[in-house]
């Protein structure tokens, strides 16, 4: 089990990055101008309550005195109020982290869905008209805004055909799904893009390499060749690629919760920055970026189990 | 593994322009919308932002190619000026994140230790963050607004120039033209901004224009969101956002900002693709 050591020591090194996460998210708050007891209550805060936050936040001591009743306040799972909600952030993040869960979830799905074909065909098909026309599609995917393919989606399959929701999140497992195909879609077309091009270069590489030649030699007939030796070896840098991608992927999120109304983070974000709903504006931007760490960690171990050859 | 591009292939490149219709074709979508933003006054037909209420929500037609808006605005018009808007976005965008990328690469690159050590710390915080909240964290602070956009966009885009040069500095200085120029007794700032940096660029050359992509749709979508360019400046993202609330009833109010953005995102993708088949870069 040596191979795993990793997962031991490996978040140690996390510690500075988190470090810089706690000190960058800080510093935000701190640097809007205003009183910050003001800041982190809202405006119509009674005095009696602004000398609780005064106390519990330390606003009277130095900054970096501050900055440890802030560190103190998150280990504690305090992240403040809502001045919106009139809840607290953490509890109000966990009503609102299953969406965006689930859009991400949904939209990777998706992606490899409508990516593995693509890339299948161009590469078994290289420098021919269908490698050309995926070629020519991945690179034109790349620069599509999400804001408006959501809208087009919408357009085409919920105002044309009628076939799917416009917006919202619905109830019920069922309806939920039905709910995520058009965000989750709009999410996998933009990202099915990057994973063509990787699968593709893979399967290229693939197709010329030792183990596609010794299967040839044992008389496997191309196909099988292809999706059982070819096919798996491409897919295992996907796993990187989307833990890579993972920052991009989740700015996605953020503006497709707001082109389909879906309670997510990215959608409570945004409303918080308009409605100056600071303690959410900061407690969502902490957890995306703890997310973001998590994931990739989390990509390391997948990789290591996947692939007997990697050693971290 | 990023490759040094050798300048003096440069006359080489250009006698392989001609057969490099992939090259072509993107310089030329480029060319068209930086002549669209010029000259935006003179080819659009009608002013972006002037309402005519006798005129709401029209299809397009010969009057008004693209339709009206809900406001009676000339779509046609409007998707002409936006280019203004967003070719800066872009330029812009870029520019300042390459400039401090630049700089910061070059420096962390060249005296290594602890400035360096510093500098990637920072960089991984940086890339800790989902670059669009990050964004928007800043936009939280600085409220919303083009400039916002511009001080944010040079605050987080930096990081992936910084990693990109530093890498080359890193290979380059060690190579006899690095060490010929310190036996020489060149200052410091000579070698790095004179010898080691040029070499250094021509690897970022493919870059900003993948980069720009990237920008536009950040750019768009901050717009989008309502935390970028404010109504009813005529910016592509702004008007697909307005024209939402009108997409049952008016198709062509969605769909030519959105075409304008892809087709401006494909010009810089097809020229970036182009440059690094031409200079040998792969990603």
């Amino acid at each position: 089990m040596h191979r795993y050591r990793f997962v031991l020591f490996r978040p140690l090194q996390f510690l500075p990055v988190l470090f810089g996460i706690s000190v960058i998210t800080f510093v935000l708050v701190r640097l809007i101008p205003g009183d910050p007891a003001r800041i982190l209550l809202g405006t119509r805060a009674t005095p009696a309550a602004i000398a609780n936050i005064r106390a519990q936040y330390g606003l009277d001591d130095p900054i970096w005195v501050q900055y440890l009743y802030f560190i103190k306040n998150l280990l504690a799972g305090e992240m403040g109020r809502s001045t919106l909600y009139k809840i607290d952030v953490l509890r109000l993040i966990g009503t609102r982290i299953e969406p965006t869960l689930a859009l991400v979830g949904m939209g990777v799905l998706l992606a490899l869905i409508i990516a593995l074909p693509c890339a299948a065909l161009s590469a078994r098909r290289q420098g021919r008209i269908a490698d050309h026309a995926v070629r020519l599609a991945s690179t034109a995917g790349i620069g599509f805004p999400s804001f408006w393919l959501g809208a087009m989606l919408i357009l085409l399959f919920s105002v044309r055909l009628g076939w799917l929701p416009v917006s919202g999140y619905g109830q019920g497992f069922a309806d939920k799904l039905v709910h995520l195909v058009l965000p989750g879609l709009t999410i996998a077309l933009s990202l099915s893009a990057v994973l063509t091009r990787s699968l593709r270069a893979g399967m290229i590489a693939g197709l010329q390499s030792d183990i596609a030649t010794a299967a040839r030699a044992r008389g496997l007939p191309e196909s099988a060749v292809f999706w059982h030796h070819v096919v798996p070896n491409a897919l295992l840098p996907t796993v990187n690629l989307l833990a890579v991608n993972i920052g991009w992927l989740i700015g996605g999120t953020v503006v497709v919760e707001s082109v389909f109304a879906l309670p997510g983070l990215g959608q409570l974000m945004v409303r918080g920055i308009f409605t100056r709903d600071y303690m959410v504006v900061q407690g969502v931007a902490l957890t995306f970026a703890c997310a973001t760490v998590l994931i990739n960690f989390l990509a390391d171990i997948v990789t290591v189990a996947l692939d007997p050859r990697v050693e971290l | 593994m990023i490759r040094t591009a050798d300048l003096s292939l440069l006359p080489r490149w250009s006698r392989r322009f001609g057969r490099r219709p992939m090259l072509a074709a993107g310089i030329a979508i480029l060319t068209g919308f930086v002549v669209m933003a010029l000259a935006a006054g003179l080819i659009a037909p009608h002013d972006p932002i002037y309402q005519d209420a006798a005129a709401r929500l029209q299809p397009p037609s010969l009057a008004h190619p693209f339709g009206t808006d809900n406001f009676g605005r000339d779509v046609f018009s409007r998707v002409i000026w936006g280019a203004r808007i967003d070719l800066q976005i872009a330029i812009i965008g870029v520019i300042f994140p390459f400039l401090i990328g630049t700089v910061v690469g070059t420096v962390a690159g060249f005296f290594g230790g602890w400035v360096d050590a510093l500098f990637m710390r920072i960089i991984d915080v940086v890339l800790a963050f989902p670059f669009l909240v990050l964004m928007l964290s800043i936009i939280t602070i600085l409220g919303p607004g083009l400039s916002s956009f511009y001080i944010a966009m040079a605050l987080v885009g930096w990081v992936s120039y910084a990693r990109l040069i530093r890498a080359q500095i890193l290979v380059l200085k060690t190579q006899d033209f690095a060490v010929a120029a310190a036996s020489l007794g060149f200052s410091r700032l000579r070698i790095m901004f004179g010898h080691l940096l040029p070499n250094a660029l021509a690897g970022s050359l493919v870059f900003i224009m993948s980069d720009a992509v990237l920008v536009l749709l950040n750019g768009a979508a901050i717009s989008y969101l309502g935390l970028g360019v404010q109504p009813p400046v005529a910016e592509w993202g702004v008007m697909v956002a307005e024209a939402q609330g009108f997409i049952t009833q008016a198709w062509w109010i969605t769909l030519f900002p959105g075409l304008a953005i892809v087709a401006l995102a494909f010009g810089f993708s097809l020229t970036g693709d182009a440059l690094a088949d031409l200079m040998g870069i792969r990603e």
